[in-house]
């Protein structure tokens, strides 16, 4: 165990099972039925293991159902792992999906209290940085509409607004950085720039390969649950095109 | 130094429990408040409807079972003998119905962060309180205009009571929402057996009036309900104190009141430790469940 490592994940396996709600009905069915009831079983992630440093920008790379975000959970402790241990350092803050604490029936101010506090901030700094919030959203006169009337682009800047304030020591970012129009989007990278420059640590899954080679040092290549590579961030992609053959010209 | 001891390595997703929800005391205010707002959203009566529920309620059995079947006659202050045991059996119906569905209704939040997740039946069991209180507030109003004089015991009666029913209902409510993540099933359960709590507790009738009716083993499990000694309690606190000519209707308390006051504290606790452990069993396997 490395001092200045703040993510430790060793040999961690997940399994899903396939078929759910198993109802009396099925259970009468499969009483008459010659063979057994399908237990199969689909592995999420098998034997991954690594670490990451203090300050690293680590991105996930892979094809759709290769296990990112599924390890994205097991970072953020949403799902544990079946075997193996995950270990962490500090306050990781999920933007694992913005918005996710957001209630249409609230307004955009109760939203960013409720928010700020789901992403684990006190009163009194929610309170501080309120009018930063604010600021970041660009959409200060709609603060005391009901959000459900909010177009989903201003719904996003607000989430993505207060998720970027939480002052996390790991931000754990899944395809968010899809958000809004172009402008707003370029200001959030620059954000996330100028927040992995600052040391904050940050893993993030995107499809948007430039987005990586423009955030990450690092990448990790999943494939069917397994690293197939881990290494420099323009490397690791490259390689990866290679394989699905999609190499640019 | 101090910083390092904050940057211990720690596995995410474990979190203590119940006692963790000490640290996250403002979440779950305004958790309580999300709750209740959306609740009444877009209604004009708004949280009047906390008031309309349990009073039209009280009324209907007051009027079918008092005075057509004539309960009020066998009672003294028949009413506020009755509002009294429906308040608390409402008051748990509300918070074990609540905390089965609180994990289902926050699937999202469940799936995508990580937060101790007894975070929802506790908010649950705090929107309950936000609607039992008003209740306690006209009992109250409703005792002192026939003549309440509490003693010391009396208040002590309506803590025991509140202590009683909120741990019973969180307790089970904790291991039906565990299980309603796998089965629906549960939900369904639940809605069954608040539609017989007001029954099985002496709420309609005198306590003793079952006692005759029942095999005396299935008796003794009805006086060992917590819920029976909370309806009780809330007798004791409330209808006991108005002025009652116990003298002439041959009333008297529960026999071994008492023990079974400190047996239900005893159950309850056993329920929620029981609540605790299979709850935070299943939490691992929530978010993907659900």
């Amino acid at each position: 165990m490395k001092r200045d490592n703040v993510i430790e994940i060793s040999n961690i396996n997940k399994w899903f099972s396939l078929h759910h709600n198993y109802s009396l009905k099925d259970a009468f069915v499969n009483l008459f039925k010659r063979q057994k009831r399908d237990k199969s079983q689909f592995l999420a992630l098998s034997n991954v293991a690594f670490s990451i440093k203090k300050g690293e920008a680590v991105g996930l790379v892979g094809v759709n159902g290769s296990g990112k975000s599924t390890l994205l959970k097991c970072i953020s402790g949403v799902i544990k792992p079946d075997t193996g241990k995950v270990l962490v350092k500090g306050k990781i803050a999920g933007l694992i999906e913005v918005g996710a604490g957001f209630h249409p029936d609230l307004t955009g101010r109760e939203n960013i209290f409720l928010n700020g506090a789901i992403l684990g901030m006190s009163k009194e700094e929610i309170n501080d940085k309120f009018d930063k919030i604010m600021e970041f959203s660009e959409i200060p006169q709609f603060i005391d509409t009901e959000v459900r009337f909010y177009s989903s682009g201003m719904f996003l800047r607000l989430a993505f607004s207060v998720a970027i304030h939480s002052d996390p020591d790991v931000f754990l970012i899944d395809e968010i950085l899809a958000v809004g129009d172009a402008k707003f989007r370029a200001k959030c990278l620059e954000r996330i720039k100028l927040l992995s420059k600052q040391g904050k640590t940050m893993v993030i899954v995107s499809h948007a390969e430039q987005q990586i080679r423009e955030l990450c040092t690092r990448a990790i290549w999943l494939n069917k649950g397994k690293i197939e590579k881990d290494g420099q961030a323009n490397e690791v992609l490259d390689a990866m095109n290679k394989f699905t053959g999609l190499v640019k010209k | 130094m101090e910083e390092e001891a904050k940057f211990q390595f720690y596995e995410p997703g474990r979190s203590k429990g119940l006692i963790d929800l000490f640290k996250h005391t403002y979440l779950l205010a305004l958790l309580r408040k999300k709750e209740v707002k959306v609740r009444y959203r877009g209604s004009f009566l708004g949280l009047v409807w906390t008031y309309i529920k349990p009073l039209t309620t009280f009324f209907i059995y007051y009027y079918f079972v008092g005075r057509i079947m004539g309960a009020d006659k066998e009672q003294e202050h028949y009413a506020i003998y009755l509002f009294s045991g429906l308040i608390t059996v409402q008051f748990f119906n509300e918070t074990f119905r609540n905390c089965t569905k609180s994990i289902r209704d926050n699937a999202p939040l469940v799936r995508k962060i990580y937060l101790p997740r007894e975070l929802f039946p506790i908010a649950s069991w705090r929107v309950a309180i936000t609607h039992f209180y008003p209740q306690l507030f006209i009992l109250l109003v409703a005792s002192i205009s026939q003549g309440w004089s509490p003693g010391f015991l009396n208040i002590l009666a309506i803590f025991l009571g509140f202590v009683l029913v909120s741990g019973l209902a969180i307790g089970a409510g904790m291991i039906f929402a565990a299980m309603n993540v796998f089965y629906r099933d549960a939900e369904n359960f639940v809605e069954l057996i608040t539609m017989i709590t007001t029954w099985f507790s002496p709420v309609l009738y005198k306590w003793g009036m079952i006692e005759q009716h029942m095999p005396a083993w299935l008796f003794k499990i009805y006086m060992l309900n917590p819920l029976t000694i909370a309806v009780e309690l809330f007798h004791y606190a409330f209808w006991w104190p108005t002025n009652i000519d116990f003298a002439s209707l041959g009333l008297y308390m529960p026999s071994h009141f008492f023990r079974n006051i400190l047996i239900s504290l005893f159950i309850v606790a056993l329920v929620m430790i029981v609540g605790q452990i299979t709850f935070r069993k299943y939490e691992g396997r929530f978010a993907q469940e659900l």
